[in-house]
């Protein structure tokens, strides 16, 4: 009963949406207040509705339901709980109903924390923001509906991917969703702003916030997804340029150019029409994603449910959105005149870099992405296109992302002076230089890659100190940390994102270059040495767990005659899924991992051992969770801004350099 | 969104081996080392997007093993990766060739940004034309910027 009421509630949810999609945009024309005061109590409605929907099915996982099809298909009774609601997002009709949850939980936000737009605007954006959860609830209820239910229902369920059974993917799928659908709330701004013909700084105030918060989770998903591969896996890898990892790295790219250009509408209202053409085409990469993901038109190393029906409504989604938004743009922009005014050198043209450079690079992962499916539909060749290429394409963009970064922060607006800037950053610079050259001197023979990344890193992180210390100001020490303190949370979230992003370069690049691998039979209770450790595997036991049964090893790492830790590395196999997967043991430190893999039983004696050193590795997922706190300061502190600038009209900005 | 991976693994289940596996290794080391390098850049043909160094497919160990058979005989790294594709098309290559249509996959980010940084210079030095025509916000737009801003 309560399944049925949650498929109900999502058809009434559907109604709902459909009415907000209408009304609110005729009101807004017409200039009727009435009815442009739809869209609020309708937005709440549709996402208590949708949650209401979600519960149930939610409820039909935890309580093992096994009438439900998607129950059946990804569960199983012996399930740890943790699984049994994680299982609600680990297929495709879930994660379908948790997107569209999140495209209506925006929705209510946007009509909740709105109360500051213009009714018209806010009515737009409420009726673009419900047209997109129209599609989405097209889509689940006619191609993907998670509430089917079964004849005869068998008596057990045939178990979630154990891959999937594992915490650290548990939560990625929330996050990740949280990130693609956020920005359609930005999508959702640039479109009524487009209906509406104006684009001006606050505008760009409003649309901010929403394109951090996309970014933030986008990080935070990306993030976890990564360290789930590389700690699961079972070789370390930890990005694979696979279609569905690059699908939801292109909405990042393109968010964090957005996050960038629309800081650039905002204070100096210019890039205006170029920041709408990112926040529409920063979602249209979201719904890129979504077709990758769940088509299967590019083959990779874990698409979803792969479904031609599916796929082709998805794309007409695609199409429909991107259609009318980019013809809306083309009839529009040329409406959107700059106003501020910026030399050659100076923050805007900073930005206008750095928007150039994500942008490009987004489109290098986007070309490489599809190009197998153009190559063989166009030029009727079958090829691949991997993480060599990647490498080699992408790396360059990222590495002058990194290089003007410093010099771009603390360049002043409208008009500044390169000499002066590099005078402020000769210290970066130098202990930049310093340690490049002491990690080359250190390592003999190996690749240019791991010094450059030790540069590139520490002069993010050097160069994000010096734009902190420039923005306090001159003075004695005291008085300097006194006003850094006092700095506004955005300066601090800024330095804070920046250094985060340097110290992922630099554990990317470090683990690539000097990474120690060791492939061996290991004998019970023979040391070996790998590096500068000493290993030995001291026993093999079978372990039975809750819903797998385990090859569990015991070893013991040794640093000369000290025991560093003793670690407990897994084969397991799942019975009800028929599949084993191997739980690799680290021991993880700030300056390297170490990473043991057990493999088979040889036949002469002795177990297949993988034994990696991975330096830096943590440095990877560190960085991107600063980045993401850097994020949420800036966010934090963006609340406290807006009321603030209600009261007074210029901020006290400590002292900021003039020029 | 790991469920491809998943089912490409619970096929192979059966074959299931680890990566590389220690017998596989070649007495050599530089040897062994050139067969790494060569074999990050196949694909394995059954998996999705894993070249054969990491993939745990029986096919990527039959093509381990052939890169190494070639390279103890003798050859040099391109020679094998020729035998390699001659063998099972260009599919197998992880980096594409820069060959015919491939021109475009590689030429693509560099143009772009060449595009970019030509459109940037136009737009840039446009606003600096402007700056003696005009400053800041006129009057009307900062009264309304604080109406919209809730004052």
């Amino acid at each position: 009963m309560f399944i049925e009421l949650g498929h109900f509630a999502l058809t009434l949810a559907f109604a709902v949406a459909l009415v907000q999609m209408v009304i609110p945009l005729i009101g807004a024309h017409k200039g009727w207040s009435g009815w442009m005061a739809v869209a609020q109590p309708a937005a709440t409605a549709q996402f208590l509705l949708t949650a209401f929907s979600f519960a149930a099915l939610t409820y039909a996982f935890v309580t093992s339901d096994f009438s439900l099809r998607v129950v059946v298909a990804n569960s199983h009774t012996l399930k740890p709980m943790l699984y049994k609601i994680s299982g609600v997002w680990g297929n495709h009709e879930g994660s379908m109903l948790l997107w569209v949850l999140i495209v209506t939980l925006f929705g209510a936000m946007a009509a909740w924390f709105g109360g500051g737009l213009p009714p018209s605007l806010r009515a737009r954006v409420l009726a673009v923001q419900s047209a997109i959860a129209v599609a989405f609830f097209a889509f689940i209820l006619f191609t993907s509906n998670p509430f089917e239910r079964l004849a005869f229902p068998p008596f057990n369920g045939q178990d979630l991917n154990p891959l999937l059974q594992d915490p650290g993917l548990a939560f990625h799928p929330p996050f990740l969703y949280l990130g693609y659908v956020g920005l359609s709330i930005c999508f959702s701004f640039a479109v009524a702003a487009l209906i509406e013909g104006r684009v001006d700084a606050a505008w760009g105030r409003w649309v901010r916030p929403w394109t951090l918060a996309a970014w933030i989770c986008l990080t935070v998903g990306i993030a976890l997804g990564s360290w789930w591969a590389y700690y699961e896996l079972g070789w370390g890898g930890f990005w694979f340029w696979d279609p569905v990892e690059n699908a939801s790295f292109m909405p990042w790219l393109v968010a964090a150019a957005l996050l960038h250009s629309a800081i650039v509408v905002e204070k100096r209202e210019a890039l205006k029409s170029w920041t709408i053409l990112l926040a529409i085409v920063a979602f249209g990469f979201s719904l890129i994603g979504a077709f990758i993901t769940r088509s299967g038109v590019i083959t990779s190393v874990h698409a979803f449910a792969s479904d031609p029906e599916r796929g082709v409504f998805l794309l007409l989604i695609l199409a429909v959105f991107m259609g009318g938004a980019l013809t809306l743009f083309a009839a529009r922009a040329s409406a959107m005149e700059a106003k501020g005014v910026f030399g050659l050198v100076s923050r805007e043209t900073a930005l206008v870099f750095n928007n150039i450079l994500l942008a490009v690079s987004a489109l290098v992962v986007f070309v490489g992405t599809i190009w197998p499916l153009v190559a063989e539909m166009a030029f009727d060749r079958k090829l691949s296109v991997g993480a060599p290429f990647f490498n080699m394409a992408f790396t360059p963009f990222m590495m002058m992302l990194g290089a003007i970064l410093p010099i771009g922060a603390i360049l002043p607006w409208k008009r500044a002076r390169l000499g002066q800037a590099l005078r402020r950053l000769a210290p970066a610079l130098g202990l930049a230089v310093a340690l490049g050259a002491l990690a080359y001197a250190m390592q003999t023979g190996k690749t240019a890659m791991g010094p450059i990344g030790v540069m590139l890193g520490t002069w993010l992180i050097a160069g994000a100190a010096v734009d902190l210390s420039v923005r306090a100001g001159r003075g004695g020490t005291g008085a300097k940390l006194r006003r850094m303190a006092r700095l506004p949370r955005s300066d601090w979230g800024k330095a804070v994102a920046h250094s985060g992003l340097g110290i992922t370069m630099l554990g990317i690049a470090t683990l690539l270059a000097w990474q120690q691998e060791d492939i061996r039979v290991a004998q019970v209770g023979e040391r070996f040495e790998v590096g500068e450790y000493g290993i030995v595997l001291e026993k093999v036991e079978r372990i039975e767990g809750p819903n797998y049964i385990s090859t569990t090893g015991t070893m013991s790492v040794w640093r000369g005659d000290n025991r560093v830790s003793t670690l407990f590395p897994e084969k397991r196999v799942y019975p009800v899924a028929g599949m084993p997967t191997t739980e690799a043991a680290l021991d993880s430190g700030v300056f390297r991992d170490i990473y043991l893999v057990i493999g088979d039983a040889q036949a002469d004696g002795g177990w297949a051992v993988r034994t990696y050193i991975k330096p830096f590795a943590n440095w990877i997922w560190s960085g991107a969770i600063i980045m993401a706190l850097g994020g949420l300061l800036s966010l934090s502190d963006r609340r406290v801004r807006v009321a603030a600038g209600a009261r007074k009209q210029t901020p006290p900005s400590g002292a900021v350099p003039a020029e | 969104m790991i469920k491809r991976l998943a089912l490409a693994l619970a096929l192979l289940a059966p074959l299931q081996a680890a990566a590389v596996e220690p017998s596989e290794i070649l007495a050599d080391p530089a040897l062994e080392e050139r067969a790494r390098e060569i074999s990050k850049g196949l694909r394995c043909l059954v998996c999705r997007n894993e070249n054969i160094d990491d993939s745990n497919a029986s096919l990527a160990k039959d093509l381990r093993l052939l890169v190494r058979e070639r390279l103890t005989e003798g050859d040099s790294d391109e020679e094998v990766m020729d035998y390699v594709v001659d063998r099972y098309g260009e599919y197998v290559l992880l980096q594409p060739t820069l060959t015919g249509s491939n021109i475009v996959l590689y030429i693509a980010g560099p143009a772009m940004l060449l595009l970019g940084l030509g459109i940037a210079f136009v737009y840039i030095r446009g606003r600096r034309r402007q700056e003696t025509a005009q400053q800041g916000l006129s009057p009307e737009e900062e009264a309304r910027l604080k109406e919209i801003m809730g004052e």
